[in-house]
């Protein structure tokens, strides 16, 4: 891949922030999407007249569906904006959408800051049904998903089935073994216990992993990411306007959004998924290397998608994932690539892909308290998983 | 076990009905003459329009698999097995299914395997089996 634009470089991020992050919070999907928004727009030292462009992935995906209730169309009114552009909608690459969509507006001369948010109640619906999230509620009676059919009818019936089938094959492939994936799930627990908004945080050893409840082999309970309620807010600025705010820019120097396979679930490569395509094109756009990069914070919807981003950007080579997260030294705070320093979303909670860039931001800023890493100026956030995938390097000068 | 289905479009129902004559259709490129799934208007490898569904032997082998233990469903109580099976005719040719009669244990990657149609109202879903 070659690019002789890169547009992302006239972006940055100038402020970041977040609702109470809970399972459940007492507060409704907007009022939590306010809340964050409201946090961002002051953390970058902006008003609401400032903003002039609002992004989401994925946007009000169904009706104020508890997967994400909020889109910019009910914010937009709601906060009083005046928008020169906004834009939701799945259809993207992956949870990091709303970022990329929001610098290509900067970058191509609509907007000047733009107000980036994802919201997620999840955790308030599935105490009214424990299946919301099950893969047959996405369409009513036969299913008429281009893309589902193909797996529901087989009782595929939540993406873990997915997530278990490019696991096993890894393990196939590669050797990967069930004591060294279950590093992801340590990992983050470890630090979720010094992140006071995390949802579980009491400590996790390899026994209890391997006493948990198996959901599909080899994927156990604690291999998925937690549910909660929760919304966080990007704020993006033309980087002309970025040197204004209180914080010191964090440049988007390169992003990854490609996809050179089909968007399915079965079609592409099974251990390498979007994220390789991803992470090609984001390399193709910047001379950092991977060695350059000091913290990552990487989706773990799944634990099994945090090792194949691990891959697919480079952090090390295709099929070493297992060996490099064993005993899980190199992936802690202290080691030579923090991942998920929050928690993530296995024991931070499932905030969906922005959670991952506000803590990046708070990382390089060197706000993170008990759990500030050393300092460094290179993060990567990737996220999604399967077809689904996104990424971002970020730096701060 | 109950199932959600497909709904039947011209497209796809070759796939889901080809069972009631006992034949595995797959969509294949008189161009090119390469198999393609799922079924579509149009080759994804070349972009012919020349594309009809064929009968494949139904033979294969499990690319990846997975025991699914929880009860997605009240009437979920046992594990199934969840797979990827890749047809003989085809390198990459694939797609989910379940793997049924013999214990989810006893199910390996590379094990080969033949399909098995099991009828819900008019589809036909192509399951597999252990080919001896
Ligand atoms: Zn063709």
């Amino acid at each position: 891949m070659m690019f002789d634009r890169i547009f992302e470089k006239d972006v940055a991020i100038t402020g970041v922030g977040q609702s109470e992050v809970g399972r459940p919070v007492a507060r409704s999907g907007m009022r939590l999407t306010l809340d964050a928004c409201l946090d961002a727009i002051a953390d970058a030292g902006l008003t609401r007249a400032d903003i002039d462009g609002v992004a989401c992935w994925p946007g009000d995906n169904n009706n104020g569906d508890a997967f994400s209730p909020v889109g910019p169309n009910a914010l937009i009114g709601t906060l009083g904006l005046k928008v020169n552009w906004y834009g939701g909608g799945y259809e993207g690459p992956g949870p990091l959408a709303g970022i990329i969509n929001g610098a290509m507006a900067i970058a191509s001369g609509l907007c000047r800051h733009v107000l980036v948010f994802r919201t997620i109640t999840e955790a308030s619906r599935r105490k009214v049904d424990k299946n919301a999230s099950a893969l047959t509620n996405k369409t009513i009676g036969r299913d008429s998903s281009f893309f589902w059919q193909w797996y529901t009818p087989f009782n595929v019936l939540s993406a873990i089935n997915l997530m278990a089938l490019y696991t096993q094959r890894h393990f196939h492939e590669y050797g990967t073994t069930p004591e060294q994936l279950a590093q992801i799930a340590l990992t983050c627990r470890a630090n979720a216990a010094l992140n006071p908004k995390a949802i579980y945080r009491t400590p996790l050893s390899l026994d209890d992993y391997f006493a948990s409840r198996m959901i599909s082999t080899p994927l156990r309970v604690l291999d998925c990411d937690v549910h909660c309620d929760a919304s966080t807010a990007i704020i993006l600025s033309r980087a002309d306007a970025a040197n204004d705010g209180p914080n010191p820019p964090i440049r988007l120097e390169a992003i990854g959004a490609a996809l050179h396979q089909p968007w399915s679930w079965d079609q592409i490569d099974l251990t390498a998924t979007a994220a390789r395509d991803v992470g090609e094109m984001m390399w193709a756009r910047t001379d950092l290397k991977p060695k350059d990069v000091g913290s990552a914070q990487l989706y773990d919807g799944f634990s099994i998608l945090t090792m194949i981003w691990l891959e697919a950007l480079g952090l090390c080579p295709r099929g070493e994932s297992g060996r490099f997260v064993e005993g899980g030294r190199r992936i802690a705070r202290d080691g030579e690539l923090p991942i998920n320093t929050n928690g993530g979303q296995l024991s931070g909670g499932r905030t969906h892909g922005l959670g991952y860039v506000h803590e990046a931001c708070t990382q390089l800023w060197g706000r993170a308290g008990e759990r500030q890493i050393a300092p460094h100026h290179v993060s990567v956030v990737a996220a999604g998983g399967g077809p689904l995938g996104g990424s971002v390097l970020l730096v701060r000068d | 076990m109950t199932r959600k289905l497909p709904l039947l479009t011209e497209d796809n129902s070759p796939f889901w009905q080809g069972g009631a004559q006992g034949r595995l259709l797959i969509h294949h490129c008189a161009d090119c003459t390469r198999f393609f799934h799922p079924p579509a208007p149009i080759c994804p490898h070349c972009g012919s329009f020349e594309v009809t569904p064929r009968a494949v032997s139904g033979k294969g082998k499990v690319l990846s698999y997975t025991i699914n233990h929880q009860a997605w469903r009240p009437d979920l109580t046992e594990p199934y097995v969840v797979a990827i099976v890749e047809l003989a005719e085809q390198a990459g040719l694939r797609f989910v299914t379940n793997i049924v009669g013999l214990p989810a244990e006893a199910v390996h990657i590379d094990m080969p395997v033949r399909v098995r149609f099991e009828q819900h109202e008019d589809v036909w879903l192509p399951l597999f089996e252990k080919d001896a």
